[in-house]
């Protein structure tokens, strides 16, 4: 497998950008136009045109790509140009919770957010779910989706930081998303550490006893495959992609 | 790092590239980032090169050559970094000054003269016999802009997959084991395999590693040192 993708760095104007300065050219033109005709007939009740703030929205859809891995109910966040998560860094603690426990709650609240939004429930193996988000932030250009494979001590898969600013109308756009690892706890599978189904057991603990750096995951061992604490069996191991993700702009 | 191939000539070659606004074949700015996505491997000295369309590194279903078997047994890439220079390449070798550890990366730029069209790379992946993650010939685009590249992990098909600590040394047995991953690695393994039916470069199988840091089949830790694909991201900027 090799994949190819091309981030195209040449247009520096992003659509919306166009579009505020085509709003604004317009704007100007029929200020100057009405000014000219308050001038000639003596009317001082010119009103300036209000342009209501434009609204972008989107569909998030996600489908659940693994054998036995149900996904933590799936957080999506609208944001400016910053990465939630990135190979070779430390995780946040909104991140940790969330790759440890499938706990959204944070990552969900963080401050950098502009819009925010989340799936009722977890994601079963198979399954698909489609999630709406609207800004008229202007500055929410950039995506981040984010979700816990629960079967697994901090296995977590979604992309973070991607420019959506460039997507017209009606435009889709897909990934197939590969799992990461927050390194904020041992992969051990050991009894009372997995929350999801397999174990019911802890999910978030603040300490971190990995290499606590995020890197992509080295997939679940599990007893059958010859780790003999694990509490997982060869039906909850993993490989890449996990998930897919498609993002249409909808207005 | 070291760039060869590099001269005043060619910089002023470059600057009146981009001052024409350079058309397909002339020569190209390559800002380049490798990152070790893994959080149990390490990656031996990196060799870079952009060369020809005919020259290749490694095809998969082939036999290795045999300095690509001293990189992926070895970590050894002076004779990958000899038939490149021999092929008229633009050469980076060892971007990080040594092990490029996990979840770490590196950066370079690469200067690549017109008719080196295409990029490979290859390093050593340890734990492992004979691994090395690598690209075969990417067709460098034309057009300025950030691609990114995801790489996968091979298997030289030149050494069983014992998983055992052994030697370095090209047709040796085992695995190279240097200092800083030392106390990583297990002891007593009594070996995977002694077998390597496949003798071309193939995708690598992953390691199977044990539990046991003492005993077991392997020295490879299962729980860390496995791996899933990709194994590493590549992000050119063709400036």
């Amino acid at each position: 497998m090799l994949t190819f993708n091309a981030h195209k760095n040449i247009h520096k104007n992003t659509a919306k950008n166009s579009i505020y300065q085509i709003v604004i050219t317009s704007l100007l033109t029929l200020g100057l136009a009405a000014c000219g005709d308050s001038y000639n007939n003596g009317d001082d009740n010119y009103t300036p045109l209000v342009q209501p703030p434009m609204e972008y929205s989107y569909s998030i859809t996600l489908t659940n790509l693994t054998y036995g891995q149900p996904l933590s109910p799936i957080a999506v966040a609208l944001h400016g140009d910053s990465k939630m998560w990135q190979v070779g860094q430390s995780a946040s603690v909104a991140l940790e919770k969330l790759a440890e426990g499938g706990d959204n709650s944070d990552f969900l609240a963080l401050e950098s957010n502009l819009a925010s939004t989340m799936s009722d429930g977890p994601l079963p193996p198979g399954a698909s779910v489609t999630l709406h988000i609207s800004t008229t932030e202007p500055m929410a250009n950039y995506l981040t989706v984010v979700t816990m494979l629960v079967n697994t001590n901090d296995a977590f898969s979604g992309l973070t930081g991607v420019d959506i600013s460039t997507l017209v109308l009606n435009q889709e756009k897909s990934w197939q998303l590969n799992v990461y690892d927050a390194g904020t706890e041992l992969n051990n599978e050991a009894v009372g550490t997995i929350p999801g189904p397999a174990d019911g057991g802890v999910g978030f603990d603040a300490a971190r006893n990995d290499i606590d750096l995020v890197g992509y995951h080295s997939g679940v061992v599990s007893k059958d495959d010859g780790l003999s604490s694990s509490v997982l069996t060869q039906a909850h191991r993993f490989d890449n992609p996990a998930v897919k993700l498609t993002i249409t702009r909808t207005k | 790092m070291k760039v060869i191939k590099q001269s005043p000539i060619k910089a002023t070659l470059t600057l009146l590239a981009l001052a024409l606004a350079s058309t397909t074949t002339m020569a190209q700015e390559l800002a380049i980032t490798v990152t070790n996505l893994t959080q149990g491997l390490h990656f031996t000295p990196v060799v870079t090169a952009a060369h020809s369309n005919e020259s290749r590194l490694f095809m998969l279903s082939d036999m290795a050559s045999t300095e690509l078997q001293a990189m992926a047994e070895g970590g050894d890439i002076s004779g990958l970094v000899s038939l490149l220079s021999n092929a008229d390449a633009n050469i980076n070798e060892n971007p990080a000054g040594g092990l490029l550890a996990p979840a770490m990366s590196a950066s370079f730029t690469l200067t690549n003269d017109s008719g080196n069209t295409h990029l490979s790379l290859a390093a050593m992946i340890l734990p492992s016999n004979d691994g090395f993650v690598g690209l075969d010939s990417w067709e460098i685009p034309d057009e300025a802009g950030t691609y990114t590249v995801f790489l996968n992990a091979y298997d030289a098909g030149t050494e069983a997959n014992d998983e055992i600590r052994g030697s370095g040394v090209p047709g040796e047995v085992g695995m190279p084991v240097p200092p800083p991953l030392d106390a990583s690695i297990g002891m007593n393994g009594t070996g995977v395999t002694d077998m390597e039916a496949n003798n071309k470069v193939h995708i690598h199988r992953g390691s199977l590693g044990d539990d046991d840091m003492s005993a077991g089949k392997s020295d490879i830790n299962n729980s860390v040192q496995r791996w899933l694909n990709p194994v590493a991201k590549l992000t050119i900027t063709v400036l």
